[in-house]
């Protein structure tokens, strides 16, 4: 569970979710194609879109690439991202053509639990066959995974996010370490950056555990440890990570503002007869 | 060759307890009236087979319709669960449901090989992932030029497709048209098949030549109901309803509530109640 009230963590103009936002869009540059997953990812992408990196090709698994929405989806296949596409091609050439052949160069996701190795499951909490929590599931990410040239993930920072052994591996990360996606005929980088509304975690070119690379500011190492369920370890030259800007901030809350007002209340009004 | 007649009879003349049914649409042109017409039918013992199972299928495995499902995700889009496929799940309630379960891709390629008339598909997948040690369906081939190992799945022919799709034109043609997903797979690849349409038009008009048709002599049945994707959309003629799918959280957590929810617009309604969805746009 979270260590500290919501509250602590917000500074006097931005909220710790704004801080990770703002953060996870930066690590896109202008020149890459994204496959991008719902939710945080999704936040993350549209705003690197709308600030640094205009040139950011935006692809969702519903087969629209190329996308320019300008509001967030609420599901993978909003009307607003087919409209505002480039091209919108048909799922099994989406996975087939542009997913398994090598076209993404980044692949955006989130997680239910996550583990050092940058190993996701989305799958169940508990045993398979009888579990405590069933979660939707892998979706497109098991193929994600392996096939984009790197993974970036978004996920607010806790214990029971962050774990010492996940549940399920849906989606394979460095495995149990270096060597092990090679071993399974993994060509591709796998998890190289993890932001958080904490901190940004890097994977550690010799051992590919998560290291603590940059601490937002005015959070301490004590609560990143005490947020992450494994021994965290921390880069020599730990960083401070940069403030949101004002214009990144705009962009963003302007961003959520027009999302808000779209996805307001049923069309129908079946829910209050 | 295609017909066109009324939802009931569709579902009356194709679906029998015990089918395997692929309901497709992912996230758009999704045959909710059609789930609603196998509900007030109360077909039993279905396999369920649907990339997203969405609340289409949370509403039938509520209603006990289904022994099986082989699904890739199982939430509701961008709100969080499916509350009835979770209390199937995780309580057996109301019946036991046993799961199949694959990534995308896989599903996607059984589709695209159920359409090619193949036995199984082959894809680069499954690296590391656990599901395939709990999903026998999942195994391996070596290829046989390379000796690259690669993923098998068995291809998707299920004995009935259901769709939605915005047109057919007088013949029966069917045109489908914005995020196509997997539907042209899935019907061309099942037995028999039920296409719901917004609209009859003599003759289709405006579309390119490279427009997504399926012919009339690949279709079975079509029953036009306008509306009938609601609360997911049908482009160029109603957005995709958000807000029924937060609502849908509240609706379907809790077991009375649901079954409330079902009697008043399920069972004691029709395919025509959709038709406002349509006019609301």
């Amino acid at each position: 569970m979270r260590q500290r009230p919501e509250g602590e963590r917000t500074m006097s103009d931005y909220s710790a979710q704004e801080m990770m936002s703002v953060t996870a869009a930066r690590a896109l540059r202008n020149d890459d194609v994204c496959f991008v997953g719902i939710g945080l990812p999704s936040e993350a992408a549209n705003l690197a879109r709308l600030t640094h990196a205009p040139g950011l090709t935006l692809i969702y698994e519903s087969g629209t690439l190329g996308t320019q929405p300008s509001v967030l989806p609420l599901s993978i296949g909003d009307g607003e991202l087919c409209e505002t596409a480039l091209t919108t091609v048909s799922v099994p050439e989406m996975f087939r053509y542009w997913l398994q052949g090598g076209r993404i160069t980044v692949g955006f996701l989130g997680a239910a639990q996550i583990d050092r190795f940058g190993n996701i499951n989305t799958t169940v909490v508990g045993e398979y066959g009888d579990p405590k929590v069933r979660l939707p599931g892998g979706g497109g990410a098991p193929e994600i995974a392996t096939s984009c040239g790197e993974i970036f993930i978004v996920m607010r920072q806790s214990k029971r996010g962050f774990v010492d052994k996940i549940d399920f591996v849906t989606s394979l990360g460095h495995g149990t370490g270096a060597g092990d996606r090679e071993r399974l005929g993994v060509t591709t980088r796998g998890p190289t950056r993890l932001m958080s509304d904490l901190c940004i975690m890097t994977s550690d070119p010799e051992t590919k555990e998560f290291v603590v690379t940059s601490i937002h500011p005015g959070i301490t190492a004590e609560q990143i440890v005490e947020n992450t369920g494994w021994t965290v370890r921390f880069a020599l030259d730990v960083e401070e990570t940069p403030r949101p800007t004002k214009a990144e901030l705009a962009a963003l809350r302007d961003l959520k503002a027009r999302t808000e007002a779209a996805h307001r209340v049923p069309q129908t009004g079946e829910a209050a007869e | 060759m295609s017909e066109f007649v009324l939802l009931s009879e569709a579902v009356e003349a194709v679906m029998s307890d015990g089918d395997a049914v692929a309901m497709e649409g992912f996230t758009h042109l999704i045959p909710h009236a059609a789930g609603h017409e196998v509900i007030r039918q109360g077909r039993r013992d279905l396999t369920l087979i649907r990339m997203t199972p969405d609340i289409i299928y949370d509403q039938l495995i509520g209603m006990g319709c289904a022994a099986r499902l082989v699904f890739s995700w199982g939430g509701n889009p961008g709100v969080g669960s499916l509350h009835r496929f979770r209390d199937a799940v995780e309580r057996d309630w109301p019946i036991p449901l046993e799961i199949e379960e694959h990534s995308h891709a896989a599903m996607a390629n059984a589709y695209d090989a159920g359409a090619a008339g193949l036995p199984f598909a082959v894809f680069r997948g499954y690296r590391g992932a656990e599901l395939a040690q709990v999903n026998p369906a999942i195994k391996s081939i070596t290829c046989p030029y390379t000796e690259e190992k690669l993923a098998c799945v068995p291809s998707i022919r299920a004995d009935v497709a259901v769709v939605h799709a915005q047109k057919a034109n007088a013949r029966g043609d069917v045109l489908f048209e914005g995020i196509v997903g997997v539907q042209k797979e899935a019907v061309l690849g099942a037995k028999r098949s039920i296409v719901t349409v917004e609209e009859i038009v003599d003759e289709f008009e405006g579309t390119g030549p490279n427009a997504v048709i399926l012919p009339h002599w690949t279709v079975g049945y079509i029953a036009v109901v306008p509306g009938g994707a609601h609360p997911s959309y049908a482009h160029g003629y109603y957005t995709r309803d958000n807000g029924f799918y937060k609502m849908w959280d509240e609706v379907s957590r809790d077991r009375d509530s649901f079954r409330a929810w079902i009697k008043q617009h399920v069972l004691e309604g029709g395919p025509q109640d959709f038709a406002r969805h349509a006019a609301a746009a």
